[in-house]
C-alpha cells in the first residue's frame, strides 16, 4: 500500500488548479474513492444529484408537451394558416397571430435600434476609455438597471415616458420624419413607439454587459499590435478590439433579443394592446406576450385558450431558437468560458 | 521651395481626419453612456420621489381598500410576495444547488452535463409568461382552482437555471487539493462535497441564489395565472393570493389617482428589497473570494 502512495505521489505532484480541471478525477483521488467502505451512501448521493440534475430535463420537457397538448384544438382547426391569419375574433371563433406576430417583431426591431449602438458605446467606454475609479460604478449602475421588475418600467413608462412622448418628443418626429410614413397619424403617446422605447431600456443592460464581456476576452497585444503601427484610439478600438469580438457583439444582441421578443408586462402596459397591423409606429399595437397576459384569464371556449396558448407555444420555441443561436456564438468567442447572464 | 511634397500634405491631412474621427467616436461613447445613465437615475429619481410621498405606515399595515375609501396598503401582498418566495426558494434552491453539483463534481466533461447545461440555459431563456400558462396547466386546470403553491412552483422554477450554472461555476473554483485532503483523512465522498467543497464554495452559491430571488422577486407574468390576487389575507397555499408585482400591476392599470400612489409606494419597497439584496450579493461575494485561487 505504502508503496503504491508513493508511486502516485512521485507520478503527479498534488494537482493544481490550474494543471487538471476539478471534478476531473486524479490519479490520487481515484486512489483514494477506491478505498472507502462508503461506496453506498456515496453511489445514493451521486444518485440524487443526478436525479435533480435531470429533473431540468423533466420541466423543460414538461412545459413543452403540455403547450403542444392544450394548444391541439387551434393547430387541428387553423393549421399554419395560424400564424398567417389577421382576424382575432373570439365571438365568432377567427383566430389569426400575424398583428402579435408583427407587434412582437415590430417592437423588438424598433428596441434593438436604439439599445444596440448605445450598449456598444456604453461598453467601448466602460473597457477602453473610462478611468479607472469610474469603472465599477457605472457597471453597477447599469447591473442594477438590469435588476428594476419589468412591472416598475412598465408603471414608470406609463406615467413619465408615454406623456414625454407625447407631448415633446412624438410631434418633433412626425414634423421632421413624418414623409417617412413611420411617424404619422393620432399621436397617444402609447403606441409601437412607446414599447419599442422602454424595451430598449430593459434590454441595454443585457447586451451592454456581454458585449463588454467579450470585449475584455480580446487579448491584450491585440490592442497593443494596433496602436504600435500608429493608430488611435479609435483606430485601435474598431481594427483591434471590434473586429475580433464581433461575433460574440453579435450573439449578445442577439441574446438581448430573445428577451425582448419574451419581454410581457411594460409592453402590455405601453403598446396600447390593439390586434391591427399600422405602418406607423405612433399606431397602438399588440405583442404575443401582451395578448396572452390581457386574454388568458377571459378566454371563454376552448379554441381561444388553445389559439392564446399556441401564441405561448410559438414564442417558447421561437426563444429557444434564438437563445441557442446566441449562446453558440457568445461561446465561440469566449471559447466556453462561462457566462454570467442574471 | 515654399510648397510641401504632395506625399506629405496628403498624409498631414489624412492625420488631421483621423484625429477629428478619433474624437468623434470618444465623443459618442460618452454620449451613449450618458444616455444609458441618464433613464436609470431619471426611473430612480422619479420612484424615489413618487414612491415616498405615498408611503405611509398604513401601507405596511392595512389590506387594499375598495376604490373611493381613504388609506389602504398592501400589508396582505408583501407577506403573499413572502410566501410565495418562500415555496418558490423551497423548490429552486435545493434542486439548483443539486444539479449544480451534478454538473461540477459528478457529470463534468460528459455528454449528460453539456445536455444538462444547455437544457438549463433553454429554461432560463423562457418568457416569463409561457412559463406562466404551463403552469397554469400542470398545476391549476387539473386543481381546477388559482393557487399560492402554484404560484411558488411557477417562481422556483424559473429559480434552477441561475442557481444552477452559479453553484456550478463556484464549486469549478475549489481547487482540487481541497477535495483531496478531505478524501485522504478519510471522509465519505458525500461528505466532502457537502461539508468540503460546498462550504468553500459556498460564499458563491449564496450569491447565486440572491441574484435568483432578486430576479422573481419582480416577477409579474407568471403570476397572473397562478397565484392570481386576492384583496384579502390568505395564508392557505391552496388558495389564491396576493402578490407585491401583482398588485402593482393592478393599480397601474387602473384609472385612480389614489391607486396609483399605491403602485408607485410598492414599487418604491419592492425595488428596495431587491437592490438590498444585490447590494449583499456584492458585499458577501467581494469578502468571500476564494484567496487561494486568486
Amino acid at each position: 500500500m505504502d508503496i503504491k502512495i508513493q508511486e502516485v505521489a512521485l507520478n503527479r505532484s498534488p494537482s493544481s488548479p490550474a494543471a487538471s480541471p476539478p471534478g476531473e478525477p486524479s490519479a490520487v483521488r481515484q486512489f483514494l474513492l477506491s478505498r472507502g467502505t462508503s461506496a453506498g451512501p456515496d453511489r445514493a448521493f451521486a444518485l440524487v444529484m443526478l436525479i435533480s440534475a435531470l429533473s431540468i430535463f423533466a420541466i423543460v420537457a414538461l412545459i413543452a408537451t403540455e403547450l403542444v397538448l392544450r394548444s391541439q384544438l387551434s393547430l387541428h382547426k387553423f393549421g399554419i394558416g395560424f400564424f398567417f391569419g389577421s382576424a382575432w375574433d373570439p365571438v365568432t371563433g377567427e383566430f389569426g397571430a400575424l398583428p402579435f406576430i408583427y407587434g412582437t417583431l415590430v417592437s423588438s426591431l424598433v428596441a434593438l435600434l436604439i439599445a444596440v449602438p448605445l450598449s456598444i458605446g456604453l461598453a467601448v467606454f466602460l473597457t477602453e476609455m473610462c478611468p479607472r475609479w469610474l469603472r465599477s460604478p457605472l457597471a453597477f449602475l447599469t447591473e442594477l438597471l438590469a435588476a428594476i421588475p419589468s412591472v416598475v418600467y412598465g408603471l414608470w413608462a406609463v406615467f413619465v415616458l408615454v406623456p414625454l412622448l407625447r407631448e415633446h418628443v412624438n410631434p418633433i418626429l412626425g414634423e421632421t420624419l413624418g414623409w417617412s410614413g413611420f411617424f404619422t397619424g393620432p399621436n397617444y403617446g402609447i403606441g409601437m413607439l412607446a414599447a419599442g422605447v422602454i424595451l430598449a431600456i430593459m434590454i441595454l443592460p443585457i447586451i451592454s454587459s456581454l458585449t463588454r464581456e467579450v470585449m475584455i476576452a480580446v487579448p491584450h497585444a491585440q490592442r497593443e499590435a494596433v496602436l504600435a503601427l500608429g493608430a488611435t484610439r479609435w483606430e485601435m478600438i474598431r481594427m483591434g478590439v471590434l473586429r475580433n469580438a464581433r461575433i460574440g457583439i453579435v450573439g449578445a444582441v442577439i441574446l438581448g433579443l430573445g428577451r425582448a421578443l419574451g419581454e410581457t408586462m411594460a409592453v402590455t402596459m405601453v403598446i396600447g394592446n390593439r390586434p391591427e397591423i399600422a405602418k406607423s409606429l405612433f399606431a397602438p399595437g399588440y405583442s404575443m406576450a401582451s395578448v396572452i397576459a390581457n386574454e388568458f384569464s377571459e378566454a371563454s371556449d376552448d379554441l381561444y385558450l388553445s389559439a392564446l396558448i399556441e401564441i405561448g407555444l410559438a414564442l417558447f420555441l421561437v426563444t429557444i431558437v434564438v437563445n441557442a443561436i446566441a449562446r453558440l456564438l457568445v461561446w465561440v468567442v469566449t471559447r466556453g468560458a462561462p457566462l454570467q447572464v442574471a | 521651395m515654399a510648397t510641401t511634397p504632395a506625399v506629405y500634405r496628403n498624409s498631414r491631412s489624412n492625420s488631421v481626419t483621423r484625429m477629428v474621427t478619433d474624437h468623434v467616436f470618444t465623443g459618442l461613447a460618452l454620449l451613449s453612456t450618458v444616455l444609458v445613465v441618464a433613464p436609470l437615475v431619471a426611473i430612480f429619481c422619479y420612484l424615489l420621489y413618487k414612491g415616498a410621498s405615498s408611503l405611509n405606515l398604513a401601507f405596511f399595515t392595512q389590506i387594499p381598500q375598495p376604490v373611493g375609501e381613504p388609506g389602504g396598503g398592501m400589508a396582505n401582498a408583501i407577506f403573499g410576495s413572502g410566501l410565495l418566495l418562500a415555496v418558490g426558494s423551497l423548490l429552486g434552491v435545493p434542486v439548483g444547488i443539486a444539479s449544480g453539483i451534478f454538473l461540477a463534481e459528478f457529470g463534468r466533461g460528459t455528454m449528460l452535463a453539456n445536455a444538462v447545461r444547455f437544457t438549463a440555459d433553454v429554461l432560463n431563456g423562457v418568457p416569463s409568461i409561457v412559463m406562466g400558462i404551463s403552469v397554469y396547466s400542470l398545476i391549476v386546470l387539473p386543481q381546477k382552482h388559482f393557487s399560492a403553491f402554484s404560484g411558488g412552483v411557477a417562481l422556483g422554477i424559473m429559480m434552477i437555471p441561475t442557481i444552477t450554472r452559479t453553484t456550478e461555476e463556484m464549486l469549478a473554483t475549489v481547487p482540487n487539493a481541497v477535495r483531496e485532503a478531505a478524501l485522504g483523512l478519510g471522509v465519505p465522498a458525500w461528505r466532502s462535497v457537502l461539508s468540503i467543497t460546498l462550504r468553500t464554495a459556498s460564499p458563491g452559491i449564496i450569491t447565486g441564489c440572491m441574484l435568483a430571488f432578486a430576479r422573481v422577486a419582480g416577477e409579474t407574468a407568471p403570476l397572473l395565472f397562478t397565484a392570481f390576487g386576492n384583496n384579502f389575507w390568505s395564508h392557505n397555499l391552496n388558495e389564491p393570493i396576493a402578490a407585491l408585482p401583482l398588485q402593482i400591476y393592478v393599480y397601474a392599470i387602473s384609472p385612480y389617482d389614489d391607486w396609483h400612489r399605491l403602485a408607485w409606494a410598492g414599487s418604491l419597497v419592492l425595488i428596495v428589497l431587491i437592490v438590498i439584496s444585490v447590494a449583499l450579493v456584492r458585499f458577501v461575494a467581494s469578502r468571500g473570494t476564494l484567496k487561494a485561487n486568486t
